[in-house]
């Protein structure tokens, strides 16, 4: 396929990790935001590949595992109800809620759909005009443009049986977290390149600066993930606190700008409680006031909700970068994609997942620990 | 969530309102949405996220990005420099 087998070449992977190699000096932990990123560093043995000085440390960029918990109890009960179809991601159907997923709903005889875009749910809105169909819309600044566009073509469409159950959440409040927790060991970000395909990279020079991180918009292919670091190893080893673009094909500095309007029109800031971590101000998005009709909540006041976490689970410091999934005692144990206690390891994007699905049973030890930026 | 797959413009229509179209990922083709990439044409690439084109592929700076990787470390190769055994994998 264009544009990804000869971002596959394992000839020039090798050569590329060598000059990695060449370049380092010393002890850096870097971290990609992205869980996709996540997945094909470990798929690929990327990790594997690297000077033993350089750490990968992987972030919360995996919406499903993010998505509180007391929103998936939500989408469980409003899934449940009857004269509603109910649509998601694949994804979304596995990760536990506290007493139950959406595939037992669905066994349970609710009407639970996998759709492979909104536009989809929102056909089915059209062609079941006697049904409520709700499209659970998660995800962070690459999913949000198809979903305001699903929400705004509904609007457009007149169809008054359509609504979104909305928990999108954005990356550089996330960054700014994670930069500012006092077990922070990360020094640099390899930057979600689909999420600045859509918001460009405007927003990440003040970062970058406040912080002395640099930070490298970086692809999805296994050339891409090297040239991201080693653009990142040059940096932190010049000092330099930059933001650069290794991903050109596909981000501009400004992104995509129609998509960047219609965001504006159908969503409003808000905070955002993340699953694992906490409430991040002003890290995500909910509808604006203009389309507060299509929103489920608003639509379905679901209430008596009471959340219950699994006590064993650590998905959090998971995906704080904290702890390696094989750390945890659970990891391939009480914890497996058939069974998993948190959702960090039911996502294809999910760290835990990818420890377990590529066979990262054993931590290999790093020699050193990464030294702080001077 | 965030995996967007490149493919390439085979047919540009309308349909309810929204700027469609269908795009080929090697050999498989599918329905997409154009709005957000409203000016491109047949035969562009795109890439496509939850049957959603977001970006315009730069074909050109695909081109250079290939470029530079395959001569990255050739010339510490050639000169002897490399420090790293380019097919060690650490254990």
């Amino acid at each position: 396929m264009k544009y990804v087998n000869e971002f596959r070449d394992g000839a020039i992977a090798q050569r590329m990790a060598s000059e990695i190699r060449r370049i380092v000096t010393r002890p850096w932990a870097i971290m990609e935001v992205c869980g996709g990123q996540t997945h094909s560093i470990i798929r690929n043995g990327i990790d594997q590949l690297l000077p033993e000085q350089i750490e990968l440390i992987h972030g919360p960029g995996c919406p499903v595992c993010v998505t509180p918990l007391e929103l998936i109890d939500k989408a469980l009960a409003i899934a449940s109800l009857p004269n509603v179809i109910f649509c998601s991601f694949g994804d979304m159907l596995r990760v536990p809620g506290s007493s139950k997923d959406l595939f037992r709903v669905k066994s349970e005889g609710g009407d639970v759909r996998i759709v492979y875009s909104p536009l989809d749910a929102v056909t089915l809105a059209r062609a079941n005009p006697d049904k409520e169909v709700v499209f659970f819309g998660i995800g962070f600044e690459t999913t949000a443009p198809p979903n305001a566009m699903a929400v705004s073509l509904a609007k457009k469409q007149g169809l008054k049986n359509f609504s979104v159950l909305v928990s999108h959440v954005l990356v550089p409040p996330a960054i700014e977290a994670i930069m500012s927790s006092p077990i922070n060991r990360v020094q640099a970000f390899l930057a979600a390149g689909h999420v600045c395909s859509v918001m460009g990279y405007w927003q990440y020079p003040p970062l970058a600066d406040r912080f002395r991180a640099p930070i490298v918009i970086t692809g999805f292919e296994p050339l891409d993930i090297l040239e991201g670091i080693r653009r990142t190893v040059t940096l932190l080893e010049a000092g330099e606190a930059k933001v650069d673009n290794a991903y050109a094909r596909v981000v501009s500095f400004e992104g995509n700008r129609p998509a960047q309007k219609i965001l504006e029109d159908v969503f409003e800031v808000t905070d955002r409680a993340w699953r694992g971590i906490g409430t991040i101000p002003q890290s995500g998005w909910r509808l604006s006031a203009a389309y507060r009709e299509f929103d489920a909540e608003q639509k379905f006041q679901v209430s008596g909700i009471e959340t219950q976490e699994s006590a064993l689970c650590r998905a959090g410091e998971v995906l704080q970068g904290a702890l390696k999934p094989n750390q945890c005692a659970a990891f391939g144990k009480e914890c497996t994609p058939r069974h998993p206690l948190g959702a960090t390891m039911v996502s294809s994007e999910g760290a835990c997942a990818a420890y377990y699905n590529y066979g990262r049973f054993i931590t290999l030890e790093k020699s050193a620990e990464a030294c702080p930026v001077p | 969530m965030c995996l967007a797959i490149p493919g390439r413009v085979s047919e540009i229509f309308e349909s309810h309102g929204a700027l469609m179209g269908k795009v080929n990922f090697g050999g498989i083709t599918k329905t997409v949405c154009l709005e957000y990439v409203p000016d491109i044409r047949v035969g562009e690439y795109t890439i496509v996220h939850v049957g959603f084109a977001l970006n315009r592929i730069d074909e050109e700076s695909a081109r250079q990005s290939l470029k530079l990787f395959e001569e990255l470390g050739v010339l510490h190769e050639e000169l002897g420099e490399d420090e790293g055994a380019p097919n060690e994998i650490r254990e």
